[in-house]
């Protein structure tokens, strides 16, 4: 059989996109479409589930199944249809208000029960629909519309919630990063299980520059990494900077200073079943360690909708029945002549 | 072996078994309703139990009750036994109001030492007398006798103990002539995999049985009429079993699977639990984190084309109101059941109570109708729950269930349904010769129904949401005039299920000028009272509703036929307020009870009796 090749036009519906301009969702929506494309999956073989907020008013502009829910609870709207129906490819589109604060518990019981959905994370650390509140990604002091005076409580860190709920596939990027956007979706998509893709994401009206600390064109090269499985951790413009691990921590060194060499840098390992460095790889926060972007972790484990359809298959096997009256006949029953 | 006793020859009796939460009452209750239904009785029961798992041994709080009545033209429980069994003074205390005049009380009397009556709070040491009961009373050594039994068994004393419900179930059967070898195979079916256990439960149950045979001198011995049900296969089933079971009858007859999204909440718990267990048939059955996501799920697999349920009690369902709304919205068909419990709040968990009706009806923001049946019996929640599918996928709506603690735990025998019983479901998928011009919210003219169209399949790709849609195309529309047109499309298209639903039937003296009316579990009790208010010379129309929104058709037409409609349910009166606002030219009269507790028969006649002397 010919394998069929899709274009990112093959993915994109003819509504007019609402989303404000220069908003970084744009680039994400182009990205992803050109991900699905390399992926290669059939427009009718996907659907693409959201919650509410900016961010989920994507599917609207997918030529895919798509289904704009209610706040917070498109994790739980995937993992339903996923489960209905295994052969989709499902995809699920989250803020950081959505996917973590209403959200929150779907969120992290899908990513515990490994439901392969993949699943995309705008992270902008704001309430943009509702037009500037603080988020459970904004940090302890943010000063917002709902935080006169600044927050007084920390923030989420999304990464740290997969972990916690034992996630298996964490990748990271930034609405400008095309390439690594769509590297990351691509992977996300290919991934069998719960795939979690932060996607640092700016918006422009009520959080404007937000994530500049990492992603100015200036600093962009010292302040993020782009992991890959298999390479060396090695950032910085002249690509001469590297993680090292040191002690239980990690470490950013100037190769040929203090002694370091390229054979003491690390190198990515996404599949390693332990999540301990994944862990503080994903926690590296621009201040002494680049952001990391990339696929940080990618493990293999039994997916969700995989084992409710072979316990049924395995229960059928053994003792299934036809009908229900077969069933019941099998029970206690008396006839009465 | 009856030849030589005192044989009552009755329609129906009704027995209560009582005693400590960790006694055994349940199971006994159980086995004797099974082998009742066994040899043809028509059984009705009544489990009555503590919210609390394990309250304090011998404590008021702590009783644990299991009634049914067995017999002839059983549609209740009964309101009240024939004969109570009570294993401890706290059981009798908390029961003996449930025993009718001229009643039989068996005790157990090693249990009524001085310490055990200070745990139930009795100031005397005659329990009897203090509770002034003239009733004969039955004093069986039932711990002694089953320690006997047991003797030579090698069991230590706790494992001894365990089987003093079963001595008592030993006579029961002897009192109304059970065959001892039916519950001997429910007991070793109870306990198949520990057969001392069953072994030494049989031997107190033979015990049981010939100490009742011994003293036969001293109690009158019932002999429990036969009915004479239609012929077919039965089986006994209870409300929350006969409700999954529908969904899945529902799910053959539609050909799309059948998907559970549910999380456990008493008393709904069950449905959950016999879905699990039907992945050989087929069944995907989920716990979820939450109700909400037990509904979001549902929604997820009905988009996905599945039979999708999720099913609850009142606080789950207040939590799953958004969902619902979103599937009013979208269109799509979902079955959610609700096994109404006494509210407000967690309220009371484990009693019976008919207070969700307005929260189905109206319980969502914004104007969002959607379909709303009741089951009236055990047997029936096999039937809506078929219906509540049926009309969730012939019409694309969210349907509410409503079935309550009092028939989803009680139980009667169920004759099974031949193959060709129960209709076909016809999904609306959409139709080949519209696929070009198809658009999500293009409709069936005739009912108003829109297309199914099915993730997976090429060239229907669309989109919906919870955000109002353009009337055709379902792109997201703040037009004025299209908000307004897709809010009468979505009721009107509620509306028209009417002529998918059987009329309203009017039972007992058509032609009196009092109609008593009821809706959901209460059909048994009411039922029962409307022939007794007749056969006694006081002549009451009856009608029962088992489809709510929409009304059957002709609902104002039988209505409007009575001088008098007597709506009786239990709730402060919502669905009568619910009628008057549809049929405000009809007079309409009241009996409402709010305990937790089911109508009695005694009640309702005495109500209506009151309501037409004083009208």
């Amino acid at each position: 059989m010919e394998e069929i090749k899709y274009n990112p036009t093959d993915f994109k519906s003819d509504q007019s996109v609402r989303w404000c301009p220069g908003c970084g969702d744009h680039a994400i929506l182009n990205t992803l479409h050109k991900a699905m494309a390399d992926v290669g999956v059939a427009p009718h073989m996907t659907a693409v589930i959201s919650g509410i907020g900016c961010s989920s008013r994507l599917p609207y502009y997918m030529n895919t199944y798509g289904f704009h829910t209610i706040h917070g609870r498109a994790a739980a709207i995937a993992t339903g249809l996923k489960v209905a129906n295994p052969s989709l490819t499902v995809w699920q589109i989250s803020g950081d208000g959505d996917g973590l604060a209403i959200g929150g518990n779907h969120f992290i019981h899908a990513v515990r029960r490994n439901v392969d959905i993949n699943m995309l994370l705008f992270n902008n650390r704001i309430y943009g629909l509702t037009k500037g509140q603080y988020s459970p990604t904004s940090a302890r002091g943010f000063v917002s519309k709902s935080s006169p005076y600044g927050t007084v409580e920390d923030p989420f860190i999304p990464a740290e919630l997969v972990f916690g709920a034992r996630g298996n596939f964490f990748a990271r990027s930034i609405d400008v990063e095309l390439n690594i956007s769509r590297e990351v979706m691509a992977q996300a998509a290919l991934h069998k299980g719960a795939s979690v893709v932060e996607i640092l994401q700016n918006c422009v009206i009520f959080n404007h520059g937000i994530h500049n600390p990492i992603t100015d064109k200036e600093v962009r090269a010292d302040k993020t990494i782009h992991l890959r499985h298999g390479e060396k951790m090695l950032f910085g413009k002249e690509m001469n900077r590297g993680i090292v691990q040191d002690g239980f921590g990690l470490k950013a060194v100037t190769i040929g200073e203090n002694g370091y060499t390229l054979e003491d840098v690390l190198v990515h390992d996404a599949h390693t079943k332990s999540n301990f460095l994944h862990q503080q790889l994903a926690m590296m926060d621009g201040e002494k360690l680049p952001v990391a972007l990339g696929v940080i972790r990618d493990v293999d484990a039994p997916t969700y909708e995989t084992g409710v359809s072979e316990q049924v298959d395995q229960v059928r096997a053994k003792k299934g029945f036809d009908t229900l009256r077969d069933m019941i006949l099998a029970g206690d029953t008396w006839e009465v002549k | 072996m009856l030849e030589k006793t005192d044989v009552k020859v009755l329609d129906k009796v009704v027995i209560r078994f009582s005693g400590d939460s960790g006694d055994g009452m349940q199971l006994v209750g159980n086995i004797f309703t099974n082998v009742s239904a066994g040899v043809g009785n028509m059984v009705s029961t009544f489990p009555d139990y503590p919210a609390e798992i394990r309250a304090p041994q011998g404590s008021l709080s702590g009783v644990s009750g299991f009634q049914v009545s067995v017999g002839k033209g059983v549609h209740t429980p009964g309101d009240q036994c024939d004969v109570l069994v009570a294993m401890n003074p706290a059981a009798l205390k908390q029961n003996i109001k449930f025993l009718k005049a001229g009643g039989v009380v068996i005790i157990d009397i090693d249990s009524f030492k001085e310490a055990d009556l200070k745990k139930a709070l009795f100031e005397t040491d005659d329990a009897i007398k203090e509770l002034g009961i003239t009733s004969q009373v039955l004093d069986v050594p039932v711990t002694s006798m089953t320690k006997a039994a047991l003797a030579e068994s090698g069991m230590d004393n706790k494992s001894i103990l365990k089987c003093r419900n079963i001595f008592a179930l030993g006579l029961v059967c002897w009192l109304f002539d059970r065959p001892l070898e039916a519950a001997v195979k429910h007991i070793e079916k109870k306990f198949a995999k520990k057969p001392a256990v069953a072994e030494a439960n049989i031997k107190v149950l033979n015990a049981g049985f010939d100490y009742g045979h011994n003293i036969h001198a001293s109690v009158s011995t019932y002999r429990i009429e036969t009915s004479d049900p239609r012929k077919g296969v039965y089986t006994d089933i209870n409300g929350n079993t006969a409700t999954a079971w529908g969904l899945i009858m529902a799910s053959e007859k539609s050909g799309r699977p059948l998907f559970l999204g549910s999380y456990p909440i008493t008393p709904a718990t069950d449905i959950l639990h016999e879905l699990a267990k039907r992945k050989d048939l087929g069944v995907k059955a989920i716990q979820m984190e939450d109700e909400i996501a037990g509904i979001c799920s549902a929604i997820g697999a009905s988009y996905a084309g599945n039979l999708a349920v999720t099913s609850t009690s009142g606080p789950g369902l207040a939590l799953k109101s958004e969902g619902l709304g979103l599937a009013v919205i979208a269109e799509l068909p979902l079955v959610v059941i609700d096994v109404q419990r006494g509210g407000p709040s967690t309220g009371l968990p484990t009693k019976t109570e008919q207070t969700d009706l307005m929260q189905a009806l109206y319980g969502r923001n914004g104007e969002s109708p959607l379909a709303v049946v009741a089951a009236s019996s055990p047997t029936d929640c096999f039937t809506m729950a078929f219906e509540a599918c049926r009309i969730a996928i012939e019409h694309m709506t969210p349907v509410i269930l409503l079935s309550d603690a009092f028939i989803g735990n009680g139980s009667s025998a169920w004759r099974v349904p031949e193959a060709d019983e129960f209709p076909e479901i016809k999904p609306k998928f959409v139709p080949d010769n519209i696929k070009d011009g198809w658009k999500p919210y293009v409709r069936d003219e005739a009912d108003l129904v829109r297309y199914w169209a099915i993730p997976g399949t090429e060239g229907l790709q669309h989109r919906l949401g919870g955000l109002e849609k353009d009337a055709v195309t379902s792109a997201i529309s703040t037009d004025p005039v299209n908000h307004e047109k897709m809010v009468n499309i979505r009721r009107e298209k509620i509306a028209r299920i009417a002529n998918d639903i059987p009329s309203l039937e009017v039972e007992c003296n058509v032609g009196a000028d009092t109609l008593l009316l009821g809706w959901g579990g209460t059909f048994g009790h009411l039922f029962t009272a409307a022939q007794e208010l007749c056969q006694s010379g006081t002549e009451v129309a009856f009608a029962h509703f088992r489809y709510i929104n929409p009304l059957p058709a002709n609902t104002g037409e039988v209505l409007r036929r009575y001088k008098r409609v007597i709506v009786a349910e239990l709730n402060t009166g919502m669905f009568a307020d619910y009628l008057q606002s549809k049929y405000p030219e009809v007079h309409i009269d009241r009996i409402n009870k709010i305990q937790g507790q089911p109508f009695s028969v005694a009640e309702v006649v005495s109500k209506v009796k009151h309501i037409i002397t004083n009208a």
